[in-house]
Formats: C-alpha cells, sequence, structure tokens
C-alpha cells in the first residue's frame, strides 16, 4: 500500500466477510426447509430467510466493491482520499442500514419485490449512503495526478449502478410495469454496470499482478466492457418474454442476451492471456487464483448457464423454477463473490504488511469453496430440470414434484458445507492477517 | 490491430447506439402494449390494494408470479383458473399455516376485505397476455393410445 487512506479498505472487506458468513447460515436455513425441515417457520419463515439470504448478498458484495474502490483509486490518481473520516462514517451507516433491513425482514417489515425488499424509508439512506461514497470517490479522482482507464471504468461502473437503482424506487400500481422496471435495477446491475466494476478489479488486479503493460490491459478493458453493454442492455428482454408485454422482446432479448456471454469469454481470455504473456511472476499466488478463478468461473456461471435458458423457447419452461436458482448460484459466486475475495486476497499482504503468500490454508479455501459451489450449482440444475419436466412437461401438482426432488436439497446441503467450510478457511486467514498498519505503507 | 482510441469508441458508440434503441422499445412496450395486455382499464382499487398485501407480506418470498420469485411454493399467476376462489379463500384465511404435504405457509390470517382484495389481484393478474406463459403440460403416454 502507498496511501495511508488505502486502509480504509480493510474495514470494507471485513464487513463483507461478516454479512457473508450470515449470508450462509440463511442460505442453510432454506436448504433444510426445501428438504422439508421447517422447524424454524415461526421464527424464520422462508420469505424470511430468503430476503436476508439475498439482500446480504447484495450488501457483502457492494461492500466488497466499496472497500476496492477505497483501495484501488488512490494508488491509481496518485491521491490520498479526500475525507477518510466522512468514509468511517459511511461504512458505519452502510452496516448499520444493512443490519436495521435485515432484522425488519423478521418482523413482516419489508416491500415485497425480490432483491429489492429494502423498505423505502431505508431506501433514501441507502441513496444518501451511496452518494457520501461516490462523493468521496469522484473528488478523489479529480484531484488526483493521474486519471487512468481503469480508475474510470471502476468509477464509471459505480455511478451508474448508483442512478440504475432509482428506477426500483418507483411506485406503479401495474405489476407489469412494476416488473419491468425492477429488472432495470436487478438486470442492468448484474449484467451492465457490475461488470464494468469487475471489469475495473479485474484489470488493475492483472496490471499488478502479471506485470503486462497498462496501455494493452486498458485497450482489452474497453473491448470488454463494450461487449457487456452492446449484448447486455438490449438483452433485458431476456426478462419480457413472459411478464405482459410485447412479441418484440422474444426476438431482441433472444438475439441480444445469446450474444452476452461473449464479454464473459473475453473476460476469461483475457485474464489466462494477460497471465501468460506476463514475464513478473508475482508472489501472491492466491490473488493470482482468485483472479484467474473469477473470469473462468463467471464464464462458466453466467455465460454458460445463462445461455441455457435464456433463448425464449426454453426459458418458456424455465421461467421460474429451480434452473434459475442454479444460474444465479454460480453466476453471483463465479463473477462478483470471487473478485471481490481476488482483491481481498491482493490487497492484505499490503494492507497489513505480513506476507502470508502461498498458505495451504488460502489454497484450502480456494479449491473448497469453489468445488463445493459447483456441486450446489449442479444439484441445483438437477432438481430444477427435473422439475421442468415434471411440473411443465408433465402436469404433476408443484407439491408432489416438490417432495420428488427433495433428496437434491440433501446434495445441495453436503455440498454447501464444503462451500462453507471453504469460506471458513478464507474468514480464518482473513483474521490471521490481522489489522492494517502504519509500517505497511510502501513507496 | 485495434489501438485503445478505436476500442474506446467501440465501447461509448456501442453503449449509446443499443442505449438509444432500448429507451425506444421500452417506451413503445409501456405506452401502446402494457395497457391492453395487462387490461389496465380493469385496475380496481381493490386490485391495487391486493398488489399492496402481495407486496407489504413478501409473497414473492415463496412463491412467483409472472415467473417471478421464489421457488418454494407454487407459481400463482392462474391461481384462480386452477384452484378456484374456493379454496383460496380457505389457504388466505386460515388462521393456522396452511400445509398441504407438510410445507408450511405463513398463516397471514387475511381479513375477509383482504381476501376478497387478493383474489381480486389475483383474477387480474390471471388475465394479463403472456405470451402463453405458463405452458401447458403437454405429455400423453404413447401406451394408453388404444
Ligand atoms: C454475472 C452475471 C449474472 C448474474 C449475477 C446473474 C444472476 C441472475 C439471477 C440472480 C437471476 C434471477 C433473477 C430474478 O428472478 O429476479 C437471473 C436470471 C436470469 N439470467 Fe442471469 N445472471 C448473470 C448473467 C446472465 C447472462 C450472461 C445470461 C444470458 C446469457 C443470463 C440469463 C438469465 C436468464 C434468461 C434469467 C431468467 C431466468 C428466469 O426466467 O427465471 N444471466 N440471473
Ligand atoms: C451455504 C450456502 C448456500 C445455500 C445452502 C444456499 C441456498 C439457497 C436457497 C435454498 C435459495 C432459495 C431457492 C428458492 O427460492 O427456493 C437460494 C437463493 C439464492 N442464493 Fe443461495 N445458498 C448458498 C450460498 C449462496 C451464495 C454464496 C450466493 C452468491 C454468491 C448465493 C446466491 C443466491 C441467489 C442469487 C439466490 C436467488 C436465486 C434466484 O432467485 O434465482 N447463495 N440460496
Ligand atoms: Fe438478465
Amino acid at each position: 500500500m502507498k496511501y495511508n487512506s488505502q486502509k480504509l479498505a480493510y474495514w470494507f472487506f471485513a464487513l463483507s466477510m461478516l454479512l457473508l458468513t450470515l449470508q450462509i447460515i440463511y442460505g442453510f436455513i432454506m436448504a433444510f426447509a426445501h428438504m422439508g425441515f421447517d422447524g424454524l417457520h415461526e421464527f424464520i419463515a422462508f420469505n424470511t430467510a430468503r430476503a436476508v439470504h439475498t439482500n446480504l448478498l447484495v450488501v457483502w458484495i457492494l461492500s466488497g466493491f466499496m472497500g476496492a474502490a477505497y483501495y484501488i483509486i488512490p494508488e491509481e490518481a496518485e491521491h490520498e482520499l479526500v475525507n477518510v473520516k466522512l468514509a468511517y462514517v459511511q461504512l458505519i451507516s452502510l452496516a448499520l442500514v444493512g443490519v436495521v433491513a435485515i432484522i425488519g425482514y423478521h418482523f413482516n417489515y419489508w416491500e415485497g419485490r425480490k432483491f429489492l425488499e429494502i423498505p423505502r424509508p431505508l431506501d433514501y439512506l441507502v441513496v444518501v449512503n451511496v452518494l457520501t461514497f461516490l462523493g468521496i470517490i469522484v473528488t478523489t479522482l479529480y484531484k488526483g495526478k493521474k486519471r487512468t482507464t481503469t480508475s474510470l471504468v471502476l468509477t464509471m461502473g459505480l455511478v451508474f449502478a448508483a442512478l440504475l437503482y432509482l428506477p426500483g424506487m418507483i411506485w406503479f400500481d401495474n405489476q407489469t410495469m412494476d416488473s419491468f422496471f425492477r429488472w432495470w435495477v436487478v438486470h442492468l446491475w448484474v449484467e451492465g454496470v457490475w461488470e464494468l466494476i469487475m471489469g475495473g478489479i479485474l484489470a488493475f488486479l492483472l496490471i499488478k499482478i502479471t506485470g503486462v503493460d497498462r496501455e494493452v490491459i486498458e485497450k482489452w478493458l474497453y473491448v470488454i466492457v463494450g461487449l457487456t453493454f452492446i449484448s447486455g442492455i438490449l438483452g433485458t428482454g431476456h426478462h419480457y418474454y413472459y411478464i405482459g408485454v410485447g412479441k418484440t422482446w422474444l426476438i431482441v432479448g433472444g438475439i441480444f442476451s445469446a450474444l452476452e456471454p461473449l464479454a464473459f469469454l473475453a473476460m476469461a481470455l483475457f485474464a489466462v492471456s494477460m497471465y501468460r504473456k506476463g514475464e513478473k511472476k508475482h508472489p501472491n499466488k492466491i490473488a493470482l487464483s482468485w483472479t484467474l478463478g473469477t473470469a473462468i468461473t463467471s464464464f462458466v456461471g453466467a455465460g454458460l448457464l445463462g445461455l441455457a435458458h435464456t433463448l425464449p423457447q426454453v426459458n418458456m419452461y424455465t421461467h421460474g423454477t429451480l434452473v434459475t436458482a442454479m444460474h444465479g448460484h454460480l453466476a453471483f459466486w463465479g463473477a462478483y463473490g470471487m473478485i471481490v475475495f481476488a482483491i481481498i486476497s491482493y490487497t492484505l499482504p499490503n494492507l497489513t504488511g505480513r506476507k502470508l503468500y502461498d498458505s495451504t490454508t488460502g489454497l484450502l479455501a480456494f479449491w473448497l469453496s469453489n468445488i463445493g459451489m459447483l456441486g450446489m450449482t449442479v444439484a441445483f440444475g438437477v432438481a430444477g430440470v427435473a422439475q421442468v419436466y415434471l411440473e411443465r412437461k408433465m402436469g404433476m401438482d408443484f407439491g408432489d414434484v416438490q417432495k420428488e426432488i427433495e433428496v437434491h436439497f440433501f446434495v445441495l446441503a453436503i455440498c454447501a458445507t464444503m462451500f462453507a467450510t471453504g469460506i471458513g478457511f478464507y474468514i480464518y486467514e482473513f483474521i490471521k492477517y490481522g489489522q492494517p498498519s502504519k509500517e505497511a505503507i510502501q513507496n | 490491430m485495434l489501438s485503445k482510441s478505436q476500442a474506446r469508441t467501440f465501447f461509448l458508440g456501442g453503449t449509446i447506439i443499443t442505449f438509444v434503441v432500448f429507451l425506444g422499445l421500452s417506451w413503445t412496450s409501456l405506452t401502446k402494449e402494457v395497457p391492453k395486455r395487462t387490461h389496465e382499464e380493469n385496475l380496481t382499487a381493490d386490485v391495487i390494494a391486493g398488489k399492496h398485501l402481495w407486496e407489504s407480506n413478501n409473497c414473492m418470498g415463496c412463491h412467483t408470479i409472472l415467473g417471478e420469485g421464489a421457488y418454494y411454493a407454487p407459481e400463482l399467476t392462474k391461481v384462480v383458473e386452477r384452484r378456484g376462489e374456493g379454496y383460496m379463500r380457505a389457504v388466505l384465511s386460515s388462521k393456522v399455516p396452511w400445509a398441504p404435504r407438510s410445507r408450511k405457509m405463513v398463516a397471514h390470517n387475511f381479513n375477509e376485505v383482504e381476501v376478497e382484495q387478493l383474489i381480486e389481484f389475483f383474477k387480474w393478474i390471471g388475465n394479463i397476455d403472456l405470451n402463453g406463459f405458463p405452458p401447458k403440460p403437454d405429455y400423453k403416454s404413447t401406451n394408453n393410445l388404444k
């Protein structure tokens, strides 16, 4: 680390790890409910567990992105963050809003719109929080010596992500309109602007780890984010097939969303070829594993498993089944979970001054969590495909089908245990590193 | 080979063009298609109140509607057609968790007015033109054909 204010990143990463732990606990509650063990029903009904699980997911990833930005922007702009005290206030308020929302979900205080369950009054606090964050980032960038493509793409992603939160706050009487604009948040986030954030972090990591010339890396970064938007914006249409809008979306959504995997393919090829090309071999092998891992796993989870159900003829049958959950898990994990892990693994030694590269715990964490998540994806996939055939093709009743596929949730729970063990190792390592120190500053 | 500034032009140009097309298509959909396909004229106060109940209780946290939501409980887009109003009244007003095959639904304990509002909401949802969703099961056993 070169700037003292970069230490802030550590606390955002720590919050991220804490929320991830809670997310996993609620994941298990749902997996058990699917197996038929819903003993917690009275206190934590399924809809509570689900809202907590998915909202914690979004918040831990956002917290990771914010930490990443607080680390990357000073280094790229060659300037200390402008207002560190305010940034700590922002951190604490982010944690508070998250906690209040999650407690609220246990007491029927929510908005009941998938992924956007945060009640309206808290939405405004989220907006203030994110504006504060962006203010600090943009001012630092403005005052800094340099404005690199990497930092601009990252910042652009963060600014657009904030703007796109707003359509989700409009109230509609018509369910179709509600759904239409909900996708401007959910889809345009994960298949649009978040890819800019991911691309920016990935470019930063590749520059640092492989030592390949910045100009080359940033050129490909533009190509990747170009592919993202060209396919992803009109690709929103893959959520408009069956919600009450016209048939044009079947064609537009089908064609453009089928092109979306190209951006992820480009990201995977980009990471691997920069790694091959790089002469400098950075000793931080764990960070390298996560960096290549995120590029490849996101292509599988988002690209391939997204493509698997994105054509209207297929989506007609898979829409709103466990097939979606299969894709949702590997896509979120591969693209956004793993990029956060990559930046944490890269920055921790720099923040704390302890160079625990190459540790067995770190490698175990990588392999256990990834193999576990792949297993979970398969379990959801088998359950989902069975559900599609039995319910949508054969016409069996929903509940009878659920009884038939209960067994796959045992498999899910076993793989989830493996995943959680990997995460446990990762967090153990995180704690072992200790807190950031002044001595770690190097020029 | 491609230069960095060409790559930037590709990014900016592509984004602006697709975004403008996207806004145009969205505008046509929302102004021309949605009012007709969703029968906006039937959006009565009861339907809207029903939607509000649907949201404030996070029904989408277990069920799907228009194929969106969670995968723990049945898809409800065509529930009126599938189950009928009598069955729905029983489920919605139940004082203990409704639990067919032992999987429990939250006992929302809705009052009579609320139950009717929810049913009106589902009737309105059931009438939206969804391009054929949910699909009709089309399996026929060939063994039983004489
Ligand atoms: C990192 C990127 C991605 C993430 C995190 C992601 C995540 C998700 C999630 C969470 C859902 C469920 C949303 C909901 O029902 O509210 C979903 C749905 C969907 N995704 Fe993705 N996705 C990604 C990329 C892609 C790509 C590239 C494609 C296509 C090639 C795709 C195709 C789909 C489709 C077709 C659905 C709708 C499923 C349904 O009809 O139920 N996704 N995605
Ligand atoms: C111990 C680990 C986990 C378990 C057991 C688990 C289990 C589940 C279950 C049972 C659901 C609900 C499916 C339904 O509606 O019926 C769910 C939803 C979801 N989980 Fe997890 N999960 C775990 C970890 C994760 C992780 C690490 C991520 C992301 C990185 C994640 C992302 C999601 C998403 C995006 C959804 C919503 C999917 C959709 O609506 O299509 N989960 N999870
Ligand atoms: Fe999408």
